[in-house]
Parts: C-alpha cells; sequence; structure tokens
C-alpha cells in the first residue's frame, strides 16, 4: 500500500510494522509526531505494545534498556538536546548489548537554540557503540528501522542501532512511501528472542562490575559485534530487496561514481538535492558522482577506500563541525584513503549547519571547486560554506 | 583469572553464588559462642547482617568462611554468650 | 526462652557480599527479600549494593538484577515491568533498590516520573545519609549536624548546615497508594510492611534506614542498637502512609536524640547547644507527625 507520508509518520510505521512491544519516549521538536502516532497505534489497538510516556529522554532510554533486558523488543525516538541527555545511557545500552532501535532527528544543538536540521547531535555519539544509518527519503527511514531490527537482533552483532533522518526536510516533507504488508514483514524479522534476558526463576545480575584483568575482553567482544555488522548490514539489505524489491545502497550509496573524476561525500537529505545536481553536471560534461555514507557506524572504510583509488578528487560535506578537527566525515573518510596508493585530493566542506538551507547552487560550486583543487591541490583543507563575512561566495 | 573473550557473555551477567568470596578473610575480631549460656533466642541469626548464622537445633552455628567479624550478634544476644576475641587469640 | 524465629526462615542471599562488616544495606537487603520471596526482580543503580554482590560472576542474591545507572532507577521499573505486561507475565514484583543519593538527589526525576505513571513496583530507598559508596560525600538526605567528607568540621563552617529532605513526604504528595519507613532494629515491622506493600498495585514506597559504621563513624556492632535508638529517639520514626492515610507503627520512648548521636562520630563534634537545637527539630517533626496521624492524612 502506497501512502504518502511525512518521514516522522514513515518512522511510527516503521516502529509499527517492526511489532515493538515497549515505546519509551519523550517529546521534543520534530520528533513530536512520531511518538503521537505511535500513541494513537496503542490506543487504537493497532499496535500490540505497552507505551511508556517517560518524563526525560534519559529516562526514555533507560526504559527501554530494562524492557529489552527482559526480551521486549523496544522502540524510542528522539532529537537534538533529547538524544545528548541520552548519551550516558546511550553507551549502557550498547555494553548491555541489547538491540534498542531509535530514530534520531537530527537537529542542532543549542545555543544558539535551533530546531533545524544539522549533524551536531549524532555525530557526538558516534562513540556510543551504536549503529548509525542516515536516511535520505521517508522510505528509506521505514525500511531502514525494519532492517536495523533484523541486523541488530542477530546472536552475532547484539548491538543498539539509531536510524537518522533530517529536522523538518525530512521529519515534516510528506513523500509516497509504500507500506509493506505486515505478513511480508512478519516473514522477514522473525519475534526478538535473545538468549538470556531477565525472568524470574533465573537469579542473573545484568551488567555486574568487573574488574580490570576482565574489562577489556567484553569491550572487545562488543568491537567484534561492531565489525561483524559490516557484512550483516550488506546481507540484510539484500534478503530484504528479495522480499520488498527495494534497496538503499549498503553502507555507501555510490551514485554515478564508476568513471566519476570527482566525488562528493554526503550523508542524509542532502544526498536528494546532489543526485539532481550529479545529473544536472554531467549533462553539461562533467564527470562527478556521489557518494552518500548510509552507515556512518560501522564506517564504510573499505567502500571509501575503493572509491579514493579511482578518482582524483573527493569533497567530504559535514552538516556538523568537530571544533579543533574537522568535519567527521572527513577525518573519517581521509582516514579511510590513508592507505591507497594514489590518494585523491581530499577536502572538507562544512555546510548546511542549524538548518541553513543547502541549495543546488552551492553544490554545483562545491563540485567546481574540488574539481580545481583535485587539479591544484587544496588550500584549505576546511572550508566554511556560505557564510557571511567570508570573502568567497557560495550563492 | 583472565578469561578469554570466547569463554565470556556478551555483557557481564553475574551468575556464581557469591560464596566464592571467602569473606571471613577479612576478620579481625571473630565471635566465639558459649553454647552453655545460650538461651536459642534466635536474635543473633535475625540480626546477622551477612546471614552466615544457622540455627541448628536452635543454637547459632557461625560460617566462620564468611563471617566479617561486625559483632552485631555479640552485642545483640541478651545472654551474652557471643564473645569477640581477637583473630589468633584463643 | 527457646524461640522460634520471629520472621521467616527461609534467605534469599548468599553469604559473600563484598559489603562492610556490620553493613545495614546487608540487613536492609536480606530482610526485603524474606518479604517479597523469589518472584521478584530488582534494579540496582550506582550505589554501595551496585558493588556488593560482588565481582562479575558472582551475585549474593537469589533473585534477578538489573543494574541500572544512578539516576535511572524509576525508568528501569517502569522498563520492566513494561515487558513483562507485553509479554503477559505476572504475579512478579518489580523492585527499585537505591541509596539516599540515588533517590533523593540524582534519581528524583526518574522516581517521581515512574510514581505519576503508577508504575506497579516497589522502590526502597535504602538511606544512610551520605553518598557512602565514593566515600561519605553529603546528599539531601545527610541530617543537619553530620559531618562528612564535603561537610568537614572546620573553624569557618564546620558541618551540614541543611536540613534532611523529607523523602516521605514528597511520596505521600505523588498520592501514592502504599509508603512506609522501615528499621533494620525492628525486622518484624520491616518485613510486615513489605509483605503489605507486596500485596498493593501501583507505586510502593519504602524508606529504609540503614546505618553504615564506616559513614557513620561507629563501631559496627551497634549498628542495630542505633537503628533502634533512631527509632526511639524519634529521629527516624516508624510509620505508614496507606492511601494517604497517616499511621505510626512504632511510638517509641522518645529518649534523648543524644544518646543516637553519641555512638556516631559524624556527630561527636556538636556542642550541647546544637544537639540541643537537633532536639528541638526532632520534637518539632515528631509533634507535626502525631498531628498527621490524628488528622488522618
Amino acid at each position: 500500500m502506497r501512502e504518502v507520508m511525512t518521514g516522522n509518520y514513515a518512522s511510527a510505521y516503521g516502529a509499527k510494522l517492526a511489532r515493538a512491544e515497549v515505546i519509551a519516549a519523550y517529546p521534543i521538536t520534530p520528533q513530536t509526531s512520531i511518538v503521537e502516532k505511535l500513541a494513537d497505534f496503542v490506543t487504537t489497538g493497532e499496535l500490540k505494545a505497552q507505551f511508556i510516556p517517560v518524563e526525560s529522554e534519559h529516562s526514555a532510554m533507560a526504559a527501554c534498556i530494562a524492557a529489552e533486558t527482559a526480551g521486549a523488543r523496544t522502540y524510542t525516538a528522539t532529537s537534538s538536546h533529547g538524544l545528548t541527555l541520552m548519551h550516558e545511557v546511550l553507551i549502557w545500552a550498547s555494553g548491555a548489548r541489547l538491540p534498542i532501535v531509535m530514530t534520531n532527528v537530527s537537529r542542532a544543538m543549542a545555543p544558539p537554540w535551533s530546531v533545524w536540521v544539522d549533524h551536531m547531535d549524532s555525530i557526538a555519539q558516534r562513540d556510543t557503540g551504536w549503529l548509525q544509518f542516515f536516511c535520505q527519503s521517508n522510505q528509506e527511514v521505514l525500511d531502514t528501522i525494519i532492517m536495523a531490527y533484523k541486523v541488530c537482533e542477530s546472536s552475532g552483532i547484539m548491538l543498539p542501532a539509531m536510524v537518522i533522518m533530517d529536522a523538518f526536510i525530512q521529519s515534516h516533507t510528506s513523500e509516497p512511501v509504500d507500506l509493506p504488508d505486515q505478513e511480508l514483514v512478519d516473514s522477514f524479522l522473525p519475534p526478538y528472542s535473545p538468549d538470556l534476558k531477565i525472568e524470574v526463576g533465573k537469579p542473573m545480575g545484568f551488567g555486574s562490575l568487573v574488574k580490570p584483568d576482565q574489562y577489556m575482553e567484553f569491550r572487545y567482544k562488543a568491537m567484534l559485534g561492531m565489525k561483524a555488522a559490516r557484512d550483516r548490514v550488506l546481507r540484510v539489505e539484500r534478503e530484504f530487496k528479495s522480499i520488498f524489491g527495494r534497496e538503499h545502497g549498503g553502507l555507501l550509496e555510490r551514485y554515478e561514481c564508476d568513471d566519476a573524476d570527482v566525488v562528493l561525500v554526503a550523508a542524509g537529505s542532502v544526498a536528494a538535492t546532489a543526485k539532481d545536481v550529479v545529473d544536472s553536471m554531467r549533462a553539461k560534461g562533467h564527470r562527478v558522482g556521489l557518494a552518500r555514507i548510509r552507515s556512518f557506524r560501522p564506517f564504510p572504510h573499505d567502500e571509501i577506500r575503493a572509491l579514493a583509488g579511482k578518482v582524483e578528487g573527493m569533497a567530504v560535506l559535514d552538516r556538523s563541525y568537530t571544533f579543533g578537527a574537522a568535519g567527521a566525515m572527513f577525518t573519517e573518510a581521509r582516514a579511510s584513503a590513508y592507505s591507497v596508493q594514489k590518494r585523491p585530493v581530499m577536502k572538507n566542506y562544512i555546510a548546511g549547519l542549524g538548518g541553513r538551507d543547502i541549495t543546488p547552487r552551492i553544490l554545483e560550486r562545491i563540485f567546481e571547486d574540488i574539481q580545481v583543487v583535485s587539479r591544484r591541490g587544496a588550500e584549505d583543507e576546511v572550508e566554511w560554506v556560505d557564510v557571511a563575512g567570508l570573502q568567497r561566495r557560495w550563492r | 583469572m583472565t578469561k578469554s573473550y570466547e569463554e565470556i557473555p556478551l555483557t557481564p551477567i553475574s551468575d556464581t553464588p557469591s560464596t566464592i568470596n571467602l569473606t571471613g578473610y577479612w576478620r579481625v575480631m571473630r565471635p566465639v559462642v558459649d553454647k552453655s549460656k545460650c538461651k536459642k533466642c534466635t536474635i543473633c541469626w535475625k540480626f546477622c547482617p551477612d546471614g552466615v548464622i544457622k540455627l541448628v537445633d536452635g543454637e547459632p552455628v557461625i560460617d566462620l568462611q564468611y563471617c566479617k567479624g561486625c559483632g552485631v550478634c555479640s552485642f545483640e544476644c541478651p545472654a551474652k554468650c557471643i564473645i569477640m576475641v581477637k583473630e589468633g587469640d584463643l | 526462652m527457646m524461640g522460634k524465629p520471629t520472621i521467616p526462615e527461609p534467605e534469599f542471599t548468599f553469604p559473600g557480599s563484598t559489603g562492610c562488616p556490620g553493613c545495614g544495606a546487608n540487613l536492609v537487603m536480606r530482610y526485603l527479600l524474606k518479604g517479597l520471596g523469589e518472584r521478584t526482580i530488582l534494579s540496582i543503580p550506582a550505589c554501595c549494593w551496585a558493588v556488593m554482590p560482588g565481582y562479575w560472576p558472582s551475585n549474593c542474591l537469589k533473585v534477578p538484577l538489573l543494574y541500572t545507572a544512578f539516576e535511572a532507577t524509576g525508568a528501569a521499573m517502569s522498563g520492566l515491568r513494561a515487558a513483562l505486561d507485553a509479554k503477559g507475565i505476572k504475579d512478579v514484583t518489580i523492585v527499585g533498590f537505591a541509596g539516599d543519593g540515588g533517590t533523593v538527589d540524582i534519581g528524583l526525576q526518574a522516581m517521581s516520573g515512574a510514581a505519576e505513571r503508577r508504575t506497579d513496583g516497589i522502590y526502597v530507598m535504602y538511606d544512610n545519609e551520605a553518598y557512602m559508596n565514593t566515600g561519605i560525600q553529603r546528599s539531601g538526605s545527610t541530617p543537619w549536624g553530620a559531618w562528612t567528607t564535603t561537610t568537614p568540621v572546620g573553624s569557618t563552617h564546620g558541618f551540614k548546615h541543611e536540613a534532611k529532605k523529607d523523602i516521605m513526604a514528597i511520596m505521600q504528595a505523588h498520592r501514592i497508594p502504599y509508603a512506609a519507613t522501615v528499621s533494620v532494629a525492628h525486622p518484624e515491622d520491616f518485613i510486615k510492611k513489605v509483605v503489605k506493600a507486596r500485596e498493593v498495585k501501583g507505586f510502593r514506597f519504602i524508606h529504609a534506614m540503614s546505618p553504615c559504621p564506616p559513614g557513620w563513624r561507629m563501631n559496627p556492632m551497634h549498628i542495630v542498637e542505633v537503628a533502634r535508638l533512631a527509632v526511639d529517639t524519634h529521629a527516624f520514626p516508624l510509620y505508614e502512609i496507606e492511601n494517604g492515610k497517616v499511621r505510626i507503627t512504632r511510638k517509641g520512648k522518645g529518649t534523648p536524640v543524644s544518646e543516637y548521636l553519641k555512638f556516631q562520630g559524624r556527630f561527636s563534634h556538636l556542642t550541647d547547644a546544637e544537639i540541643a537545637s537537633i532536639q528541638k527539630t526532632i520534637d518539632e517533626n515528631w509533634q507535626m507527625l502525631l498531628a498527621k496521624e490524628t488528622s488522618g492524612t
């Protein structure tokens, strides 16, 4: 069934189709309509789930952790300050090896107060041990939630996943979304049944104190889980495609990259605009391409490395900035490219913070810039795009 | 003894009774029961913080493998039949 | 005089807990589980009891236990209950078991949320009146006059100069169906209240006084005596609030508070005038409690 809906509703439908059993959530702009919709589903009986109207995002995640430990499939959604308030318990969820799935509507952090998109909130959680999927379309949000449960609940992974969409640009923008049949989803995603869960009659303590002589082995196992997630994401998506006829690009979606001289690396909704720009520039004879980071954790190191070996210039667009360094996508992509013999020129473009539009014109200029610096070399390896007061004009 | 990462669960799940911790080694003072004075009132058993006193025919038997020597039993005993002696003495 | 035990005999803790000698919190757990039995799931945040079951894989409890973040006990209770409801599992008591700092300070929000949501579970606060696991720092539950490492006694501004938070009044204001104070000096009353709480639906609260020998600077053998004196002096009255109605379960002798304080090094710096001031506050609080009992609220 095809319906026109916002990214937020697509997210709620994703959780419903995945048959989340416990939902604990706290409202924050612009995530609210996700939990409103889920509250409706639960109230009308369309979704058999327990809805916990918690008093904070920290409690939302803490409640999900407890429920998931007791064997329930859990879901929550948040954004920005809510996500960063959860930080402590995000790390708890991955350390406890709980395959919780959460939507984050990526939004800028204050101050300055902003309810609009950028990726600082999500990027600030990159070390929490969560898988992080950046989505480009509402369809992808829905599909990725369903796939994320399947990826994460596998005994070799057992880590939580964050499905990320851009504030307003996706959360509040309607697109046609195909709602898969529940029976098909059920056949793809069986009920959650962990090897161990907390239950009466089994007096076990979950999450106890570990001495220095044993701590690292637990962290090593979590690392193995995240590492195994690379293949698991690809395998699950292949299976998803065989049933639902759709795919979204694995860890790194490559668009017109095969013969490209220069590529833009980016994540989130800007990729949709960038694809149009690639088309229009190719029509004018420019061999440009787009590589969309779909999975930021695990990072597509192999895919970036392979791409870096084939192009002369690689522009990396970050919708956030790591102060004292550069954009996180850039530093990671550059690290991936390091082992390539003939490395491309790489440059980082910081753009679209706090909901600033990244227009087709700006993307064209980024492509033009990387074409130039791929021949000459970059003067500044990090450039802030479209900042009033700086000399270069982007519009 | 550090276990290989392959032998441990995904996350620390504790399933081994704490009787592996022989807390009796902590003890500085040791309770000694004078059974001739014991009135079998069970008060020592009731107030033992570590639950290491067993009642055998109403009389206290203190498990010295685990008793930490806090002395609560000695203080609470109405018949004053439990005395605390320094470990190593007596 | 041979007597039968006055409390249930089955034990739900193993010896070998790594609590200090004479730890009041060990007794609190022992009595609590005697009242609740094995169909219980505990959630414990950062506190002494996060350490006391022992290093992995040691566990001194015969019931399942979920460790959780310091401020998250109330939320963990809601999550556990929701999962059991989702799975249709009944007849399980969900218990949050936290220290005073984890309850009246950092955990207050999550507990308030769980109480407001009417989460079906029992929240137990074992009150040793400071952050003892981290080494005796003041909490919102430390009483006026007490020495702690962050309220040191010196020439300029000695000891804690702020009153203990009245957590029972805070919980009463949440209109929960049952709240009670319990003492390790009165296990029969303690377990009776736990059994009563177990049979009530909704959010229940148990405030357990938990003497701490290292933190209170006292001989471990005196913990029960000190807890007894706390009740007798009205420093820690025993009462319950059932559907809003206050009932004192042990009137105590009204012993002078100095008898209670003198066992504890944390109060040893107090002058007679300061002790008199504590006595005055205790007397006022006791009169207020009596009035609440009389008025029924």
